[in-house]
């Protein structure tokens, strides 16, 4: 039995819970403090020290009784691919499909060679360059000999690549993810994939009833581009690149066949380019 | 409403149909409550949300609506209105439980008659003679009432007439709010109301931070009475607190005018010198509080012990008497002009979150000394070293004392729906941290033995105070106070036996009970229970999670959901209800009425206490047991019945009266508290708020939190940072009569201008959460704010104002001039307002 | 008092298959002893019930700590029928505010007229407040007002109280209004 998230973005008020209860729970230091001016998203994306990052998106109208108008919200994660990218691209074995049916890095095994990090669809894997840098405070005290690394979901070292483990630790005891147990709304539900699933559907009959017609499915089914279905899907109400998640990702390993054809007729370009110039001179 | 607390409880907001959220961001200030409303909308209830701003609130509510701040009162009068002239309250709920059919006296004049005045207003005095707003008493001295609401002066008929000029057109005039919106949202309130349905309103700080705050929230009360909403499941009127124990320190009353448990801090400015004379001046004949005497006499017992006998006035004599308004503003003022020598400011950050800031950090260098106990250093604890300043001319000798956090300390506070629920101790405190209950203990102790030899009257209050917290029990080093201890002083006991006092029924008015706070009694009703640890929830009133003063009671007035006859309004709305076989009130919540005293039950004409209520009179603290549509004489200052005034600082002329103000608003007009008295140089309305994702300085150090929102900023609409050339993510200037400060500009369509009498009107927003401290940074709108306060409960107007804006960055701050010229007729002592009848 | 002990693993998933090595790449990678061994960090820890310091709507809270003492986890107590487990930012940051580099934790004092904050014992700052409340006290006490007994001091006053306990406000208030402070305020005004 598989677990993993339901991102209910109907449900999400946007209050970033799920960030903090992350980092706290993960022990990840804050990337810095800088203002972007882009609506209340100062986070701006997922990185290998943000495992959740809640995206703001204003659709705004001013019609004067403001119902046109919507300010989106959603919780963006690592998807826990059914053919992940980054598991088939790690050169180290570091990278594994644990027993939730996650797709976890094993901080202990990974060398921080970032093949990964190119080969994830969605833009989710970063390497951590070295815990504690971004500034003096960022782990607010979590310096590394307080705990013993071996405990946590991640190892302290930095030079690896990091990202969302969906509580690999929380879920040896039982327990849910720190994001869906803090989420103040339940716009982040965990469980067994197929029962979310379910639940999923039965939500976008429930909104399409209520007139909400744009209300769709992410990753629910499976997506395409030789991914399959995501263990962490969401139910989005506008298209997925309304808040920045791709309409048609592409595992990379599916492009390979095409990426030899290519290479082949650029090799043959080349050598008729090549003994046109040689003959011209 | 008669009582100081929020009259529902949050997860009860799931049972609404509908919910109004006006003067709140519900969502981000209260994120984790605002599931309830979730909850509410999923089951089908419409949610409101009325706001200057489009916020993460507006964006999960079913309706927005942009209102110009400070406005409230126009809209909510305006439903008042439209209620009364399209029948559309409920009437038998307000016939029977409120004082509608009253007949207010002949003398009564109302705005109406006075332009934007009631009678009694006396120009020289800038205070009302209230003695005109009242009822009419008949020879018995009963009061008139019409059931048929015919009567020309009942109260119906007397808010009919007053808020008749409250049209929908008026709103959409003043507000910005257009006529069919309104009528739309007073169509679904209506229609959300009644014996099948009911309607909650939630509101903060958005109602209370205003010259005319306190009438905001009646001018809701007028709203929900009307729509018999109180004391029913989903209604109420959800007062959103924004501290952890900011309605315990209310109700134990860290407040200069009261004593714990609202009983009045005697006052010079009454005759109150004895406790005889204190208690005429105080005490209600008819209600509940006519066992006021009690709650005094068992207070007076557990501060002063054997000391305090019936022969000395059980010690009255010891508690120092009020000669005016001590509140903090004009505190601040007297520490300005030299007459505060030592400061304690504990867990409060006045120096960046005060308004006027700079006058309170200017004024600090006054002090002969200060104390800060906190657990982050703070803008207000090295207010000597600022920017600007230069410590070698400050004489302030200064200490930080480090606080233990919540985590460090066991201890109670009381949440918003005036729940007191216990927390334990998980680890020792940092470094060398005590809990604040260590400090004031030790202090306690230290002065004690400072003035142990002391033969004068003076001291004694010091001498003779009960000081006993020390628990063998208790882990920790030797002298450790015990929250226990104190917690079970707070509810009370026998003083013969030492037992603990089980409800606050059992208090007696002659020494033998001792009670620091009465309306906490209950909440350790014997020598082991704790009932503010107990902790059995449920999915209804989980009556065993905490417990609830007054009582346990979670909805005030519960009375009010069952009709007049004790049955339930309808099945759906049930419960709690007179049970005729058992003789008794029952149902899911402890019952706010006598438990057996049954619906029928005829008032005593002439009687005291309870007696002088029926059976069907559910308003049990308020004299005459009926909910006040019309406040009577003397029990608020500046008006019986809302009326609009226009924020001290308004762009916008009041369109209702040739009154402007609120007559009765504080003002301070000297040189360092200058208000922007001419909208042509600051034409924008400016509002203050708060976010989700900060408090103030026990989040800005936390980097999880800093970097979510990292700086100060200023929302602004697109329009308006096109014609001032701001751009998006760079600085700006924001600026008033009495300072500059700077932000992050954030240009969004969520800020919208509105049209006011055919005048473009731009709103701009900043957030209160930043000072120049911390990770997390910038400066505070605490800056910009000059100190103005509403009469009745002297909180300041910082929700709405008016301010200029530019591109760019602000200059340095210099060097502060603290002998600015404030010429003498201006200076100020702590006691001041005299004048003003502030007492 | 006795600490209550929350269950961890309450109303959530036991019965997970494994499915370790399930091939999904082109070879099934293996998981590392530390992997095989993983447990969160709260497993046994200790779990106290406390509750949010924040806003007022009471959320309740689980400290969890080790048998050292030390802090490991903070989160929401699903028992809570206001909560149910769940916080806001502000309070999933909680374990932030107790473990805090730049949390001051030991007494300081400035002198008058001094550039900086120095370190000084806790009980000589306690004594040192003490006398100053005593001699400020006796210098400014007023018996009388316009005739009327007041016995209070004008020239102390006392900021604080919505971010501290019950009993901490009401040994304040004793403590105060038996000096004879009048100017006692929290931020119920602000």
């Amino acid at each position: 039995m598989a677990t993993g998230f339901f991102t209910d973005t109907t449900l999400c008020i946007g209050c970033k819970a799920c960030e903090v209860a992350c980092k706290q729970w993960n022990e990840l230091p804050s990337d810095g403090f800088s203002f972007t001016g882009d609506s209340y998203d100062n986070t701006v994306e997922l990185s290998g020290t943000t495992w959740r990052h809640v995206a703001f998106v204003e659709q705004i109208a001013a019609t004067p009784d403001g119902v046109e108008d919507r300010w989106l919200m959603s919780s963006d994660v690592c998807k826990h691919c059914e053919n992940a990218g980054c598991l088939e691209a790690c050169p180290t074995g570091a990278i594994i499909r644990n027993e939730f049916g996650s797709v976890y890095i094993q901080p202990d095994v990974c060398n921080g060679c970032g093949y990964c990090v190119v080969s994830c669809p969605f833009g989710v894997v970063d390497l951590i360059d070295s815990l504690g840098g971004t500034a003096k405070y960022s782990t607010a005290n979590l310096q590394e000999s307080r705990l013993d690394a071996s405990k946590t979901a991640l190892a302290h070292t930095g030079g690896v690549a990091g990202k969302c483990t969906l509580c690999y630790d929380r879920q040896t005891l039982g327990m849910v993810p720190a994001c869906a147990k803090a989420c103040p709304t339940d716009s982040i539900q965990f469980g067994d994939v197929a029962t979310l699933r379910e639940r999923a559907k039965e939500r976008v009959t429930t909104l399409h009833a209520r007139g909400e017609t744009s209300a769709q499915l992410y990753g629910a089914d499976d997506i395409g581009g030789g991914i399959g279905t995501l263990n962490a899907f969401f139910l989005l109400k506008d298209r997925p690149s309304v808040y920045n998640l791709p309409e048609r990702p592409v595992l990379p390993s599916t492009r390979q066949p095409d990426g030899y054809a290519a290479a082949a007729v650029i090799a043959v370009g080349l050598a008729i380019a090549g003994w046109a110039i040689f003959r011209s001179a | 409403m008669g009582r100081g607390g929020a009259t529902a409880w949050v997860p009860d907001l799931a049972n609404a149909d509908c919910i109004l959220i006006q003067g709140s961001n519900f969502a981000e200030a209260h994120p984790v409550a605002f599931r309830f409303v979730m909850q509410a909308k999923e089951r089908g209830a419409t949610i409101i949300h009325i706001d200057p701003r489009f916020t993460r609130t507006s964006a999960l509510a079913d309706i927005f609506a942009p209102i110009r701040s400070g406005t409230d009162i126009v809209f909510l009068g305006a439903l008042v209105s439209w209620l009364i002239e399209n029948k559309r309250y409920f009437h038998e709920y307000v016939s029977a439980y409120t004082n509608a059919s009253f007949v207010v006296r002949q003398d009564f004049q109302d705005t109406d008659d006075l332009d934007g005045l009631f009678s009694g207003w006396d120009a020289a005095s800038g205070s009302y003679d209230t003695t005109s707003w009242d009822f009419e008493r008949d020879a018995q001295g009963q009061i008139v009432t019409d059931e048929t609401f015919e009567h020309p002066r009942c109260v119906l008929n007397v808010l009919r007439r007053h808020y008749a000029r409250y049209t929908p057109e008026m709103v959409e005039n003043t507000c910005g709010i257009p006529v069919a919106t309104f009528t739309h949202i007073a169509e679904i309130l209506a229609a959300n109301s009644g014996r099948e349905r009911t309607t909650a309103f939630a509101y903060a700080v958005g109602w209370t931070q205003h010259s005319s705050g306190v009438q905001f929230v009646r001018c809701s009360a007028l709203v929900q009475l009307l729509l018999g909403n109180i004391g029913r499941p989903g209604g109420g009127i959800m007062a959103l607190r924004g501290h952890a124990d900011i309605q315990g320190a209310t109700d134990i009353a860290t407040l200069y005018d009261l004593l714990p448990g609202y009983l009045p801090m005697p006052s010079a400015l009454r005759t109150e010198s004895t406790l005889a004379e204190y208690l005429a001046s105080n005490q209600k004949k008819t209600g509940w509080w006519a066992n006021m005497p009690k709650y005094v006499v068992s207070q007076l017992k557990a501060f002063y012990g054997k000391a305090a006998t019936p022969e000395n006035d059980f010690c009255f004599s010891y508690l120092p008497q009020l000669i005016g308004d001590h509140s903090m503003l004009p505190t601040t003022f007297a520490m300005k002009d030299g007459n505060v020598r030592g400061y304690f400011v504990i867990g409060q950050n006045p120096g960046a979150s005060g308004q006027n800031a700079e006058l309170v950090r200017s004024a600090m260098e006054r002090l002969e000394w200060f104390v800060n106990i906190d657990s982050f250093e703070n803008e207000t604890s090295s207010f000597w070293n600022r920017e600007g300043a230069d410590p070698s001319t400050i004489a302030t000798e200064c200490f930080f004392l480090p606080a233990a956090t919540v985590l460090e300390k066991e201890g109670t506070m009381t949440q918003t729906s005036r729940m007191l629920q216990w927390h334990d101790k998980a680890l020792e405190p940092a470094g060398t941290s005590k809990t604040d209950l260590w400090y004031f203990y030790e202090l306690g102790k230290r002065l004690k033995a400072l003035y142990a030899d002391s033969s004068d009257e003076k001291d004694r209050p010091i001498l003779d105070m009960t000081w006993e917290y020390d628990d063998p029990d208790e882990p920790g080093e030797p002298g450790e106070p015990s929250a226990r201890k104190v917690l079970q002083e707070i509810n009370g006991y026998v003083t013969a036996t030492g037992e603990q006092v089980a409800s606050f029924a059992d208090l007696k008015d002659d020494g033998s009970t001792a009670s620091g706070v009465w309306i906490y009694t209950g909440v350790f009703p014997d020598a082991t229970t704790n009932r503010a640890r107990s902790r059995v929830g449920d999915d209804s009133t989980s009556l065993g999670w905490g417990w609830a003063w007054p009582a346990n009671r979670r909805t005030l007035y519960n009375r009010a959901s069952a009709d007049p006859l004790g049955r339930p309004w309808s099945e759906r709305k049930k419960y709690v209800w007179w049970d005729e076989t058992k003789g008794e009130w029952t149902g899911v919540d402890v019952p706010d009425f006598p438990k057996t005293k049954a619906p029928d039950t005829p008032a005593i004409a002439g009687a005291s206490g309870m007696d002088a209520h029926s059976g069907a009179d559910p308003f049990i603290m308020l004299a005459q047991g009926r909910a006040q549509l019309f406040v009577p004489a003397g029990e608020l200052k500046d008006a019986p019945i809302p009326a609009h005034y226009e924020p001290l600082q308004s762009p916008i002329h009041n369109a209702l009266y040739a009154q402007e103000v609120n007559p009765m608003m504080r003002q301070w007009r000297r040189p360092d508290n200058r208000y922007n008295d001419s909208p042509h140089d600051y034409p924008y309305v400016l509002t203050t708020y708060r976010i989700t994702e900060m408090s103030g300085i026990m989040t800005r150090y936390i980097p999880w939190l800093a970097e979510l929102q990292p700086e100060a900023f200023c929302e602004l609409d697109p329009e308006l940072a096109v014609e001032k050339g701001i751009r998006n993510g760079e600085y700006m200037v924001i600026s008033t009569a009495l300072g500059e400060m700077e932000a992050k500009a954030l240009v969004s369509g969520r800020m919208r201008p509105l049209r006011i009498n055919g005048k473009r009107v731009h709103q701009i927003g900043i957030p209160y959460n930043y000072g120049r401290m911390g990770f997390a940074r910038g400066d505070s709108p605490g800056e910009l704010i000059a100190l103005s306060m509403d009469p009745n409960v002297s909180i300041h107007e910082s929700k709405s104002l008016t301010c200029n804006i530019r591109a760019g960055r602000r200059a340095p701050l210099a060097t502060p001039d603290i002998e600015m010229a404030v010429p003498a007729q201006m200076r100020t002592t702590i006691g001041e307002s005299v004048a003003h009848g502030a007492q | 008092m006795a600490k209550t002990t929350i269950d961890v693993t309450q109303g959530i998933l036991r019965d997970v298959q494994s499915e370790i090595g399930k091939r999904v790449g082109m070879l099934p990678n293996l998981a590392s002893e530390r992997t095989k061994t993983l447990r969160g960090r709260i497993n046994g820890a200790k779990a106290t019930v406390s509750v949010c310091p924040y806003c007022a709507v009471g959320c309740s809270t689980v400290a969890y700590t080790d048998s050292t003492g030390m802090l490991l986890d903070v989160e929401g107590n699903p028992e809570s029928p206001i909560n149910a487990g769940h916080l806001c930012p502000k309070g999933s940051a909680i374990f932030g505010m107790t473990v805090n580099d730049a949390r001051w934790t030991t007494v300081k004092y400035r002198a008058p007229f001094s550039h900086r904050w120095e370190e000084r014992p806790l009980s000589w700052a306690m004594e040192r407040i003490a006398s100053l409340i005593k001699t400020t006290r006796d210098e400014t006490f007023v018996r009388e007002w316009n005739g009327k007994r007041v016995n209070h001091t004008r020239a102390i006053a006392s900021l604080g109280g919505a971010t501290f306990g019950i009993e901490e406000n009401y040994l304040l208030g004793k403590l105060m209004h038996s000096i004879g402070v009048v100017s006692i305020e929290n931020q119920a005004r602000i």
